[in-house]
């Protein structure tokens, strides 16, 4: 593939790949006031207002951020949203109403996305199962056990945890904040350890990461398992919001695929290796916006489904057409 | 293959693994089917299994294309919601419309991949997100196109294809004409793929664009080609279908990961080079015989997820560690 690649020698100074995201991010911003002015409702463009919007999309930032670690690595999770349904249920089914429970209940939710992370990471770079298939699997396994003991709303948050879907601190949502702090340590950690450039190394070329001295297993299940366990915050969140857990909220978000549409989006190449977080934060800024942009002009949901699906493919080719790789 | 004297003992190991599992997977599914319902050899019996499995092998027989190629086509299960509701709007109950509401079909089916294949090589759009993109916009069509809530019936001479049987034929008793279909459509494929210059180029645009390209073959119009192939089978699974499931707008809802497995029980190589239309029909008629099985024992549908997730896993698993030891 290399060959067709990098044929010219890539100048200095200005690169497109880099700031696409920030571009697309403005792009969608400035339709976003263009709409609210246009028709007139300016109520929309309150600071407010626009942390609402965030505030929707909380749990596909989460899940994004995990997201953004097995795609860097080449991988894919195709399992999260019904990881993210197993953890509220389970979750809100050890509280059940009782406040002492909060934190077992924590813990038993980020053991099993730890333990499902575990499962994905090492059938993929362990049996060499290509990951699609491998979490994929797994989905239709958790999906499966969920459904056979639960099938409506199960357990009870208490008071004390739905805080974190409902606290505030100062303006700003609890989780909001959270998400922030997340995305500022999933940063420091591709950016500064020498995990995160093993991350890039692997994603880049495992192979030569390989001959390189790296433990490449080792990343790639790492990965997987940061990736579970973001999506287990998510579906912690998720509980905390809907004040119980139920089988069907991570199927109904559809967040395995937007989590992925959301990374791409956000710049991270789906073969590895390039992309970050701040990218995936951005991906997910322009999908809350896109949405509200509908919201205001008063689009009709079927409407804004295929429109949807067409700004997923814009926005991927919008960089995308620049490459000179044969993709498939 | 210099010294052409091998003992037998070393042609006869050699030769072992040209079997493809997947038949002796589906071979023990018949037993264990005619063992738990004799009925099975009877025509009805196996005339129905054939009949309930022709949409799938249909599909598969398209999805190993674009799989051998290299990509991905998430977006047929969403086709066969489209052309299910959208024969139901066309026909309009006039058992007239038919004869030129299934080329209508057709032609949407070919479209469709045209599209996805135009989208994939020219916005170099990864297929993944590429075709992701066409099954949310294909499934709000389908929404926008019915107002939600499909109405009406399907004339029985659109639902011939999938429903009607042939009497009075020898030795059978009678044959559904979704299995005339079924066979005529995989013979089809099987023939461009296995015994055409078509086909050899599809294998090696999946295993090496690069050197592809340089040895001359148009790897863009390959490409679509087989995204075209598959849009076609979506559609022709979508008409067959709307024989004998009703109009809903969830009829092709989990199609694709269904073909996709399918066609990877029968050896398909994901990320391309790799795949044969008869093994995917092989695989087709497996995924059938386990699902049929599953329900003679009674089982739940969690538990039938539960199966095809461990199954889907294993396979590949299995598909690796075979080629590990034949080393290619």
């Amino acid at each position: 593939m290399s060959i067709a690649e990098d044929a010219a020698p890539r100048k200095p100074g200005f690169r497109f790949e880099r700031w696409a995201p920030l571009i697309l991010l403005v792009g969608a911003f400035a339709i976003y006031v263009g709409i609210a002015l246009g028709t007139d409702q300016a109520q929309y463009l309150t600071f407010d207002n626009l942390i609402a919007i965030l505030g929707r999309s909380i749990a596909l930032g989460i899940t994004a951020i995990g997201q953004t670690f097995v795609i860097l690595v080449a991988s894919i999770d195709l399992s999260v949203a019904s990881l993210i349904s197993a953890t509220a249920v389970l979750a809100s089914v050890v509280m059940d109403g009782s406040p002492a429970m909060i934190l077992p209940a924590i813990l038993a939710a980020l053991v099993l996305g730890a333990v499902v992370g575990l499962t994905n990471g090492l059938v993929v770079s362990g049996l060499k199962v290509n990951p699609l298939i491998a979490t994929l699997g797994m989905s239709l396994i958790i999906q499966g056990c969920l459904s056979a003991f639960v099938s409506n709303f199960a357990g009870e948050v208490p008071a004390a945890f739905q805080v974190f879907a409902y606290g505030e601190i100062g303006p700003f949502p609890l989780a909001l904040i959270f998400l922030l702090a997340l995305a500022v340590l999933a940063w420091a950690v591709l950016r500064f350890t020498k995990f995160g450039s093993d991350i890039y190394a692997v994603g880049g070329n495992e192979e030569a990461a390989r001959f390189a001295g790296i433990k490449t297993g080792r990343i790639v299940v790492l990965s997987h398992v940061i990736c579970s366990v973001c999506a287990a915050i998510a579906g912690l969140y998720l509980a905390s919001r809907l004040r119980s857990g139920a089988p069907w909220i991570g199927a109904d978000g559809v967040y395995d695929l937007e989590s992925i549409a959301v990374v791409v989006i956000g710049g991270t190449v789906l073969a590895g290796g390039r992309g970050g977080v701040w990218g995936t934060m951005a991906g997910m800024l322009i999908f809350s916006l896109i949405d509200s942009v509908f919201n205001i002009a008063g689009v009709d949901s079927f409407a804004k489904q295929v429109l949807r699906g067409i700004i997923i493919v814009a926005a991927v080719a919008f960089y995308a057409i620049r490459s000179k790789r044969i993709v498939a | 293959m210099t010294d052409r004297a091998d003992p037998s003992g070393a042609r006869e190991r050699r030769r072992l693994p040209q079997i493809n599992p997947v038949w002796v997977l589906l071979a023990a599914l018949i037993a264990a089917i005619i063992f738990m319902n004799p009925g099975f050899v009877e025509p009805t019996g196996y005339m129905n299994f054939l009949k309930r499995a022709a949409p799938l092998a249909i599909l598969a027989a398209g999805q190993v294309y674009v799989i051998t190629s290299g990509g991905f086509d998430l977006s047929v299960g969403s086709l066969i919601t489209l052309v299910v509701v959208g024969s139901s709007m066309l026909t309009n109950n006039d058992p007239a419309a038919t004869y030129w509401v299934v080329p209508v079909m057709l032609g949407i089916g070919v479209g469709v991949g045209a599209i996805n294949g135009l989208i994939v090589c020219f916005l170099r759009v990864p297929s993944l997100i590429a075709t992701l993109g066409m099954m949310i916009t294909l499934n709000g069509l389908a929404f926008l196109w019915s107002g939600g809530a499909p109405r009406g019936y399907l004339p029985d001479t659109f639902r011939f294809f999938g429903r009607e049987l042939i009497r009075d034929v020898p030795l059978v008793r009678f044959i559904p004409v979704s299995v005339i279909v079924l066979v005529v459509v995989v013979g089809l494929f099987a023939w461009l793929m296995h015994r055409t210059n078509l086909g050899r180029q599809v294998h090696a645009i999946g295993d090496n664009p690069v050197a592809a390209r340089l040895a001359g073959v148009a790897v863009n119009r390959v490409r679509i080609t087989a995204f075209v192939l598959s849009g076609l089978s979506g559609a022709i699974a979508g008409i067959l279908l709307g024989g004998f499931a009703g109009v809903s707008t969830d009829v092709g809802t989990g199609y694709e990961l269904q073909a996709i497995t399918a066609a990877v029980l029968g050896g398909a190589q994901l990320l391309g080079g790799r795949g044969s239309v008869p093994a995917a029909f092989g695989g087709a008629l497996a995924l059938t015989a386990i699902f049929t099985l599953l329900n003679f024992l009674g089982l739940p549908q969690p538990v039938r997820q539960v199966v095809q997730g461990l199954i889907l896993i294993a396979a590949v698993a299995l598909a690796m560690h075979r080629r590990k030891q034949t080393g290619t």
